[in-house]
Formats: structure tokens, sequence, C-alpha cells
């Protein structure tokens, strides 16, 4: 093994390591908002030092109602990562499930799930999340409803794909003789075997989710001021990027870590659980 | 050939039917939403709401709705706009120019990029500068687009001042550059990691060895084995990647105030103008429904032996 593949091997290693302490970094400033941040995000305004540079005290500069931008980023966190969480829960669970039945009972439940799966796979789903927006009109809580219900496909065919090879497994089959139901041999024997591969996705959907929060309320459609979120506050800061561009760069820029951050996690744990992906990163590729 | 062609045309049918149904559904099912709702907040007198109510059939079931949509967008009529009573199809095809020529450069941004850094990543692969190109393509695989757009807009527009800030310019091309980088750097980053992955599969192929073992050249191997075959998986990921980014265009077009179906869209939202929305939904999932029907059967014809269940 020469030295650039030691150093690839490392930097693999390193996808989950750097990937995962960031995404622990957020999160913590998240939790512990309150000790972090310097001032109140919302209520401390000041129409005397609006719009001030970045200096000793407001290190990310004020906004146009002289808030602290430092300390709305630190509380914007607690939106995208609960935008992250709640969205991949929801979409897990719908995936999971209907892959789950489409590839366990096969036949007309398979071919309905896997029609929808097409359908849904056939609309970008932003458009899809529009759509739903459109229809519920906006806000936070219809955000996380329009990117919980759409993205759900690639979750749901993993699912099948996994279920499909599981159940001629020695382990399922054994589990059928030993007289296990249905539900038992679906939860308890195949379920444990597809978590690796949906945690991926999981992963990679959280990161996606916070990228079309931030785009979707960069529109206008998701958490409405003064609520303290990132593309809520790139939304605001639309008519002063020329005149005030900390407001623009400092949420972008926490936007950009926190996706970058979980996409490296994500990868570096599809690394780590994909044995396709391992033998091939085992190196016997022939010179 | 004739028969699978004929298939995939069946196959696009009822695919179609049922996203007209989820869209038509969801802006029309949630009550409180169409015409009551605008109405409301024009305070318009009850004659005038319930003449809104007739002529847009909200007194009838939904899916008598439906199904009289769905007669009427068989004729190309996709009704009329709730506010301004403009015909909806002629606006909103008016604007799936703009659209498509954002989406076109885009799309072009991405191949020519990303192809070429993938390719290099994957014959490279395991230097300083596959790694060095896996950064760059993680990293902009992650950024916001809307932002990017944002710094690529003070930096040109307002520090260099050397291109429009914003705009459609009556077409013209410095307007253009913009918009299409914002929405083709992303693009580019993910075909690159795409492409690196196709590429190194195929390295492994036995055919590739068979090459190797003839004693063919390298730039021989590369050109007429690896290239080729590598094709096939990238342009079905790319078709597919044209859904995507047509939705993005939504998004991109808000920030550069380009007049596409997508500037259209989050105007109609906010002002809850159902049928436009409608159209704008779905006409952008129409064009990206065709591509790839159209992509499917090019592979078809290209590549007989790729076998479609």
């Amino acid at each position: 093994m020469n030295m650039h593949q030691r150093i690839l091997r490392l930097l693999r290693q390193k996808n989950l390591v750097i990937g995962g302490s960031f995404v622990a970094i957020i999160v913590l400033m998240a939790i512990f908002a309150p000790l972090i941040a310097p001032f109140d995000p919302v209520s401390d305004a000041d129409l005397m030092r609006s719009e001030m540079r970045p200096d000793g005290t407001f290190i990310f500069g004020t906004d146009t109602h002289g808030r602290d931008v430092f300390s709305r980023v630190v509380y914007g966190a607690r939106i995208s990562l609960s935008v992250g969480l709640i969205t991949q829960i929801i979409n897990t669970f719908i995936g999971v499930s209907l892959g789950l039945l489409a590839g366990y009972w096969g036949g007309k439940t398979d071919d309905m799930i896997m029609g929808l799966t097409n359908i849904m796979l056939s609309i970008p789903v932003v458009v899809f999340a529009l759509a739903i927006m459109a229809s519920l009109g906006p806000g936070l809580i219809n955000l996380y409803i329009a990117l919980g219900l759409t993205n759900w496909s690639y979750s749901c065919r993993i699912t099948r794909a996994q279920v499909l090879s599981a159940k001629k497994a020695d382990y399922v089959k054994a589990a059928h003789s030993l007289g296990y139901g249905h539900i038992r041999i679906m939860f308890g024997q195949i379920m444990p075997n597809i978590l690796g591969p949906v945690l991926v996705i999981t992963t990679l959907g959280a990161a996606e989710a916070i990228l079309l929060e931030a785009a979707l309320s960069f529109l206008g459609l998701g958490a409405q001021p003064p609520t303290p979120s990132w593309g809520g506050m790139l939304s605001s800061a639309r008519n002063q990027f020329f005149t005030a561009p900390w407001l623009s760069i400092f949420p972008g820029l926490a936007i950009f870590v926190t996706v970058l951050a979980l996409n490296l996690f994500g990868d570096g744990l599809r690394d780590i659980l994909d044995p396709r992906n391992k033998a091939k990163n085992v190196g016997s590729k022939p010179k | 050939m004739h028969r699978f062609i004929l298939k995939r045309l069946l196959q696009f049918i009822p695919t179609v039917i049922g996203v007209t149904l989820i869209i038509f559904l969801l802006l029309n099912l949630v009550p409180g939403n169409a015409a009551l709702s605008s109405a409301g907040r024009l305070e318009l007198d009850p004659e005038v709401v319930a003449q809104l109510r007739k002529d847009f059939e909200l007194d009838k079931p939904v899916i008598v709705r439906y199904v009289n949509y769905l007669g009427r967008l068989a004729q190309g009529d996709m009704g009329k706009s709730m506010l301004r009573r403009y015909d909806v199809s002629e606006v909103v095809f008016g604007r799936l120019g703009a659209t498509l020529k954002l989406a076109c450069a885009a799309l072009a941004i991405a191949l020519i990029v990303g192809i070429p850094i993938g390719f290099i990543s994957a014959l490279k692969q395991g230097t300083w500068l596959d790694i060095g190109l896996a950064v760059v393509s993680v990293a902009g695989v992650s950024i916001p687009q809307f932002w990017l757009g944002i710094l690529l807009m003070y930096v040109f527009s307002y520090m260099f001042n050397i291109l429009p800030t914003s705009g459609y310019g009556g077409g013209a091309f410095s307007n253009l550059i913009l918009p299409a980088l914002t929405l083709g750097v992303g693009y580019a980053a993910l075909l690159a990691r795409i492409t690196r992955a196709a590429v190194i599969e195929v390295l492994a192929a036995d055919y590739v060895r068979t090459a190797r073992a003839k004693g063919l050249s390298a730039l021989a191997i590369n050109l007429r084995h690896v290239m080729r075959n590598s094709f096939v998986l990238i342009l079905t990921t790319s078709a597919l990647l044209f859904g995507s980014l047509m939705g993005q265009t939504v998004v991109v077009e808000r920030v550069f105030s380009w007049p596409g179906v997508g500037s259209l869209l989050v105007e109609s939202i906010f002002q809850r103008d159902i049928p436009v929305a409608q159209g704008c939904l779905l006409l952008i999932i129409m064009v990206f429904l065709i591509v790839n029907l159209v992509v499917d059967i090019l592979y078809r014809v290209i590549n007989p032996r790729i076998d479609f269940k």
C-alpha cells in the first residue's frame, strides 16, 4: 500500500470523523443556544444599532432591526436541525413501511406501492413540496409536512430491494419454520438488516431537507419573521445584500457548513456500511 | 424495438394521469383554499363569490371537477387565472422558453464541467488530484444554490460590475451567465461524483482487463471502452438530474428575477391563484417526464442490449 492510498483511506475515515464532529458541534449549538447566544434572537431589537458591521460585540453584525446576527444564527440551528430530524422521521417511516409491505407481500400490493413510488419519483421534490405549500400556505409546520411527505421514494425502494433479498436468506426461512408471524419476521428479523442502508439515506436526506427548507424559506414560504431561521434570514436580507452583506453571508455559511457536515457524515457511513463499496476500497484493483 | 417504444408510450399515460391527479387533489381538496379565501381577502360581496364559485366549478364535487379538468387539459386548456382572468396555458407556455433556456444552459455547464472532472478523478484514483476534486465536489453539492447566486451577484455585479445583477435583459447572453452558473455548479459537482463512480466500475470490468491484456494503449482503452460504456450510466443519471434541475429553476429564477415558469409559480402561490399554480406545476413536471421518455427510448435505440423489464 503506497502513501496515497493510505492517505485516501484515512480521508475516508476522516469523512466520518470530520462530518460527525461538525454535526455534533451544530447539535450542541442548537441545544445550548441560550447559553451561547449573547443576545435574545428576537426581542433584543434596537433600531439605534441597525445594520452595524461585524465588530467586537456583534461578531456577525446586526440586522435591520438591530438584532445580533450571531445570536440569530445560533438559534437558527434549532430550526434547521429540527427540519432535518422531523422530515427524516416522517420520510423514513413512510418509506420503510411501504418498502417492507411491497417487498414482503409482493403481488398486487407490490405493484400498487411501486406504481405510487414511480409517480413520486417523476415529480421533482422541490416541485412537489411547492405544490403542498401552495395548498397549505406558508409556514414552518406546513414545511415540515411538505418535506416529510415528498422524499420517501429512495428509502422505499432500498427497503424493498433489501427485503426481497432477505426473504431468500436462511435466517428468514428458519424464522418461518419456527412458526413466527409475518409482523414478527418483518420487524424482528428483516428490519435490523436493512437499517444500515436506510441510515445512510436518512443522513443524506436530512442534508437535502435542510437545503430545501432554506430554499423554500428564502422564497418566503417557510418560518415567518421574526423566527430566526437561516433561510428566512437570507430572505429578509434580500434587499440589503449590497449594503449589508454580513446579513446574507453568515446565515448562508451556516447552512453550507451544516449540509456539508451531514453529507460528509453520510458518505463516511456509506463507506463503512456498504459492503460493495468496502470491497472496492480495499484496493483489489489490478495494476 | 417498436414494441418497446409502444410499451413505453403506454406506460407514459398512467403516469401523467397519476401526476395530474395528485397535483389536482393537493391544490383543490384543502378547504378554505380556492376562490373563497381569495375572495374573502378581497372582501367581495356574496353575489360575486357565488359567481366565482360557479365560474370555477367550486360548487361541484372534486371528482367531477377533476374529470372536467382532465378533459380540458387534453385540449391544451389549463383554465383561467382566478385573479386576472387571463388564459393560463397562454401565459404559462409563454414563460416556458426562459425556463428551458436557463435549465439547458445549466445542464450544459454541469455536463461540460462535471463529466471531465469525474473522469479525471476516476483515472487518477487515489492521487492528490482525486482527493482535491472530491473535496471540491462535496462542497459543490452542499452549497445552497440561492446563496451561491447571491455571492456571485455580489462579486460579479457589485464589486467588479461586469455582469448584470438580474432580469432577462431581452434575452441577452450576459444576463444568462450568472443564473446558469448558480444552477449549474451543484449539478456539475453531483455529476462529477456520479461519473467517478461509474468509470471506476467500468475500469474493473472484464472487457477492460481483456483490452489491457491485448496490449491496447491506455488512451485507446479509455476512449473506446471506458468512456463509451460509462456514458450510458452517466446519461441516464443526467436525465434524472434534469427533473431536479427543472425544480431548482424555481428558486434560481426568484434570485435573479428571471421571467420563467418558476417565478410565476411562486407569485401564484403567494396570490393563491390555484389555476395558475396548477398550470406551472404540471408544465414543469411534464417537461421532465417527456425528457425522460425521450432519453429512455434513445437508449434503447443506441444500446439494444439494455433490458428494460
